[in-house]
């Protein structure tokens, strides 16, 4: 099939001179004499695959990408409050120029040698997260909240040689299902137990008794989130750490970490390992595929041992005072270990831990204190408007840019409210009724510093009709 | 230094940029907040007042404080001095397809930036039209399978997603318990034992005969048994060598009762040629960041996109993207599903830029891309036997890729693959990738060079290596001393590895080297 005259620009050596110059080096008359050798008859297939007539002009394809996109709405189009795991925020323009440099976007699995700013930038992305969270290790970035939770877990799991963790009744449910997955079927010999804790129904934190029942010497880990899923910020973190502790278990928590320029730092409340999500850190949504997770620890060998991600150390060169980088015990790791690594680690979201390190770097202590302040204080507004509409009550206080709004007093169900709002070209919060059926009709409302009054002014107002 | 005629006079940019946390001033300010109105601040009051006391921040994080154009041209600096793929010829790395990945996607990619995944099916119908088109019809027509699910976040992710499937079908059959045996060869990726174990299950690792380079089918029949829960691996392996007898290997775990995820990561070379399912494959997956063109992004965000056959369909992590009643829609009734693996639909930005990809290039052109890549690497190994030192161990024809070795060359000179690795990029080429472990191939390299690459690129890179081999024979110091035009100078690698001096972070290092040292 090598005589086709078909050109394309991103194939240099499909111009038929310069193949046929290659092949007669080679020695064989076409791609099809070099395949026989190698890939037997029945094996092969034999037609043209049954595809749609392509567009190798960039213009023609463009046209029809943009049709086909142009039934999406986005969240600039219409005023969303969905968060639940995926948030809108304000995202500088730096971020995305950095996102978009060549060099990071393109790099892969070069060594220091060649690719000396990218190690540099990741170390940076570890320290940057480090200060915030108050650990001296972090690594490279996993997939997500939750499998950065589900590595954490199974850390924990080996540094104590104990099979249970208790976790939050009160959880994302697509995390908590991706934590199940870490924690192994029940008939492996890896498997970890999960048992739930209740919450106080009156503040939606952990409850404390619950959890010292619980607690006991086949805890491995005990992990919480703050904020929680639906947005309540767990404030007996330090009593929680210390039933862990007390039971020989390890503390995990799990952060939002634009957080956490006001609130306090998990490791000040006896957090062993830090997890958590990096989208809000300069990542746009891209309807999901911004996610990114961290982990962070103390920098101790039974931590540092346990880890799954890539590590990059800081350390020096044959230069006097010039900065050289590498990866720190890097045969734990699946790359050299196989079978024997500690889990498994794979291409994750390096460049959003680039775009992060971007983000924390121009926001400083005092951006970060603002954004927290700024998402406090719109929530909270939010919150106080929306309980002014009959029918509709905001159960929790003390939350932090989450909020679950109940519409148990409307004759409504959330899928209607949301449906009504929508014609609004409202995007209404997530609806937890089957989630969470012991909050009642209820939907997570989002709300940011990307909100003005005046959104939050149309939300109420749209509201207030929806539910009459 | 000026290499041979051939070779051009390249230094890589050298900042020596000091880590962020040492730059800027106390009050500096790289981005301002969006406004917090006045009759917002007077109605709730002061933020501190929301959140209970006992979890208020009492001393800021230690950020740094940079103005705007300052942290810019940090990053700028960071950015020069990595070798991204698209500033050489960047065919070392195999086992990565390091191909070109078109603008235009990047500029499509963009427009679901501001999507969120949770919005009503009705207003996310354009991307989910193109996630459902690139399984459904692309990827379909590729691997023979039924059904897809983009979740995994990258090509391990994937391996790991379909380990708890098998998990769960043996569990959902009652045969769990029994069977805990995972079958892999050393020549498959890494994530083909790792993941398997990290989903519960013990790892069976085959051997390649010395001639072939491939395990044989005895081996196979020899590993298999009532244990056996599956067989993970890829095809062509880490080699570049195809298994012929692969139909007869799903066969043979198929009788024991297991089930064939196949690793498409080095499907670049058969796209059209040969498919997983007519192997008799159950599962499969493609990183949508190698073969269908999605940037690497110094590391993801990727994607694993995961085929599957009928019967396994109901075991896919949810939720699925179907389309039903002239609509799509994200079904989440699968009554087996292992649940999730990543939050919501997944990378979505990677499928839809491969999408475009496969689009402007029809199953002409995706036929062309296997040809050319096959091409390329023959042509490439014609090169490179000629150089003195370099051998290629195992005789037979090799398909995407080939694990050359460098043995030869280190035993007559003294210098190694690390040495030679050190030393290309002196000549503006990524560093080569190696090997994954253990080295089953002494001094190995494995190049790619797929059909991004023109003649001359390939001319080139075998230039580069060329000289270095002579250089080796007659001045192995220079290559051992190596780089000498790079960013950086020779690393010490004995801190990373010693408790004591390690550091993930720059305050560990502060601590534990005292401070600032410039």
């Amino acid at each position: 099939m090598s005589d086709r005259k078909f050109v394309h620009p991103y194939i240099p050596n499909s111009v038929p001179g310069v193949k046929a110059e290659m092949l007669k080096e080679i020695g064989v008359h076409d791609a099809e004499e070099l395949y026989a050798e190698m890939i037997p008859e029945r094996l092969r297939l034999r037609g043209s695959m049954d595809l749609p007539r392509p567009f190798p002009a960039e213009h023609d394809l463009k046209k029809h990408v943009e049709a086909v996109l142009s039934k999406n709405v986005t969240c600039g189009e219409y005023l969303s409050f969905l968060g639940a795991g995926c948030w809108q925020h304000f995202v500088p323009a730096v971020c995305d120029e950095v996102a978009r440099r060549s060099e990071f976007l393109t790099a892969y699995a070069g060594g220091a040698y060649s690719d000396l700013g990218r190690f540099q930038a990741f170390f940076e992305f570890q320290s940057l997260m480090g200060e915030l969270v108050g650990m001296d290790v972090s690594g490279q970035p996993t997939y997500d909240w939750g499998s950065s939770a589900g590595n954490a877990i199974r850390m924990a799991a080996r540094m104590t040689g104990r099979g249970e963790v208790l976790v939050p009744r009160i959880i994302s449910p697509d995390r908590l299902s991706i934590i199940e997955n870490f924690c192994q079927p029940s008939s492996t010999p890896g498997h970890i137990d999960i048992r739930f804790l209740g919450f106080d129904p009156e503040t939606g934190t952990i409850d404390i008794e619950d959890l010292k029942d619980k607690a006991s010497s086949k805890t491995a880990a005990v992990y919480f989130e703050n904020p929680s899923y639906i947005g309540v910020v767990e404030n007996n973190g330090e009593e929680i750490s210390e039933i862990a502790h007390e039971n020989g278990a390890e503390s995990i928590v799990g952060v939002d970490p634009i957080s956490l320029g006001v609130l306090r730092p998990p490791a000040e409340y006896g957090a062993d390992i830090v997890c958590g999500e990096v989208q809000p850190l300069g990542m746009h949504m891209h309807c999901g595929g911004g996610l990114g997770g961290f982990i962070a620890s103390r920098d101790e060998e039974r931590y540092v041992g346990e880890y799954p991600l890539r590590l990059i150390s800081v350390t020096d060169t044959s230069r006097e005072g010039e900065y050289g980088f590498g990866q720190c015990r890097f045969d734990r790791t699946s790359y050299i270990g196989r079978d024997q690594a500690k889990d498994y680690v794979g291409t994750a979201t390096a460049l959003w831990a680039i775009v992060a390190a971007v983000y924390l770097s121009l926001m400083g202590p005092k951006g970060m204190k603002e954004v927290g302040e700024a998402i406090v204080q719109k929530s909270h507004y939010a919150a106080k408007r929306l309980s002014e509409i009959d029918g509709v009550e905001v159960p929790f206080s003390g939350f932090f840019k989450e909020f679950p709004v109940n519409f148990n007093g409307t004759e409504k169900t959330v899928s209607a409210i949301n449906k009504s709002l929508l014609k609004r070209r409202i995007f209404g919060g997530k609806d937890l009724t089957l989630e969470f059926p012991v909050l009642g009709r209820s939907a997570l409302y989002c709300v940011t510093e990307v909100h003005s009054k005046e959104d939050i002014e149309r939300l109420s107002k749209a509201l207030k009709e929806a539910v009459k | 230094m000026k290499g041979s005629e051939a070779l051009r006079s390249y230094h890589a940019p050298v900042w020596d940029e000091p880590i962020v946390l040492e730059l800027g001033r106390e009050g500096e300010r790289g981005v301002i907040q969006p406004e917090v109105e006045e009759e917002i601040r007077r109605d709730v009051g002061d933020a501190r007042s929301h959140i209970p006391a006992e979890m208020r921040r009492k001393s800021p994080p230690k950020l740094p404080e940079l103005s705007q154009a300052q942290v810019l041209r940090h990053y700028l600096r960071l950015s020069q001095q990595t070798l991204g793929m698209e500033f050489d010829i960047d065919m070392g790395v195999g086992t990565c397809t390091m191909k070109y990945s078109p603008k235009v996607n990047e500029e499509l990619a963009g427009r679901i930036s501001e999507v969120h995944p949770l919005q009503d099916e009705d207003t996310i119908q354009g991307i989910l039209e193109i996630v459902y088109k690139f399984g459904s019809v692309f990827l379909r027509q590729i691997s023979g399978m039924d059904e897809f699910s983009f979740q995994p976040g990258g090509g391990s992710a994937a391996a790991y997603n379909n380990a708890c499937m098998i998990g769960k079908y043996h569990e959902v059959n009652g045969e769990l318990e029994g069977r805990n045996e995972i079958i892999t060869t050393i020549f498959s990726h890494p994530c083909d034992a790792a993941c398997p174990a990290t989903a519960g299950f013990k790892l069976v690792t085959l051997y390649p005969e010395e001639d072939k380079g491939l395990p044989s089918v005895e081996a196979l029949k020899a590993a298999v048994s009532e244990h056996t829960a599956g067989l993970f691996v890829t095809n062509p392996e880490d080699t570049g060598i195809f298994n012929p007898e692969i139909d007869e290997w799903t066969k043979i775990v198929h009788e024991a009762g297991g089930l064939c995820s196949y690793d498409q990561a080095n499907a670049n070379a058969i796209l059209g040629i040969t498919r997983a399912r007519d192997a008799g494959f159950d599962m499969c997956f493609f990183n949508l960041h190698k073969t269908f063109s999605s940037p690497h992004g110094s590391s993801g965000p990727g994607c694993g996109a995961v085929g599957v056959t009928k019967e396994l369909a109901p075991f896919l992590p949810v939720p699925v993207v179907v389309y039903a009643g002239g609509k799509y829609h994200l079904d989440y009734n699968r009554p087996h599903t292992i649940g999730k693996v990543r939050g919501f639909v997944g990378n979505v930005q990677v499928v839809l830029r491969s999408y475009a990809w496969a689009m402007s290039m029809g199953a002409e052109g995706l036929r062309e891309v296997a040809e050319v890549s096959v091409i390329n690497n023959n042509y490439l190994e014609k090169k490179l036997l000629a150089i003195p030192g370099v051998t290629k161990p195992y005789k037979s024809r090799r398909v995407d890729q080939i694990r050359y070795s460098l043995e030869k060359l280190r035993d007559e000179t003294g210098v190694g693959i690390d040495d030679v690795n050190r030393r290309v990029v002196d000549f503006g080429v990524q560093s080569y990738f190696t090997s994954h472990h253990p080295w089953i191939v002494p001094e190995p390299f494995t190049p790619e060079p797929c059909e991004t690459y023109s003649k001359a690129d390939i001319d080139y890179w075998a230039e580069v290596l060329r000289h270095v081999c002579q250089e080796a024979y007659k001045d192995p110091e220079r290559v051992k001393g190596a780089p000498h035009n790079s960013t950086v100078s020779k690393i010490d690698s004995a801190p990373l590895d010693d408790p004591e001096r390690w550091a993930m972070t720059w305050r560990a290092y502060k601590r534990k080297r005292g401070d600032v040292r410039r």
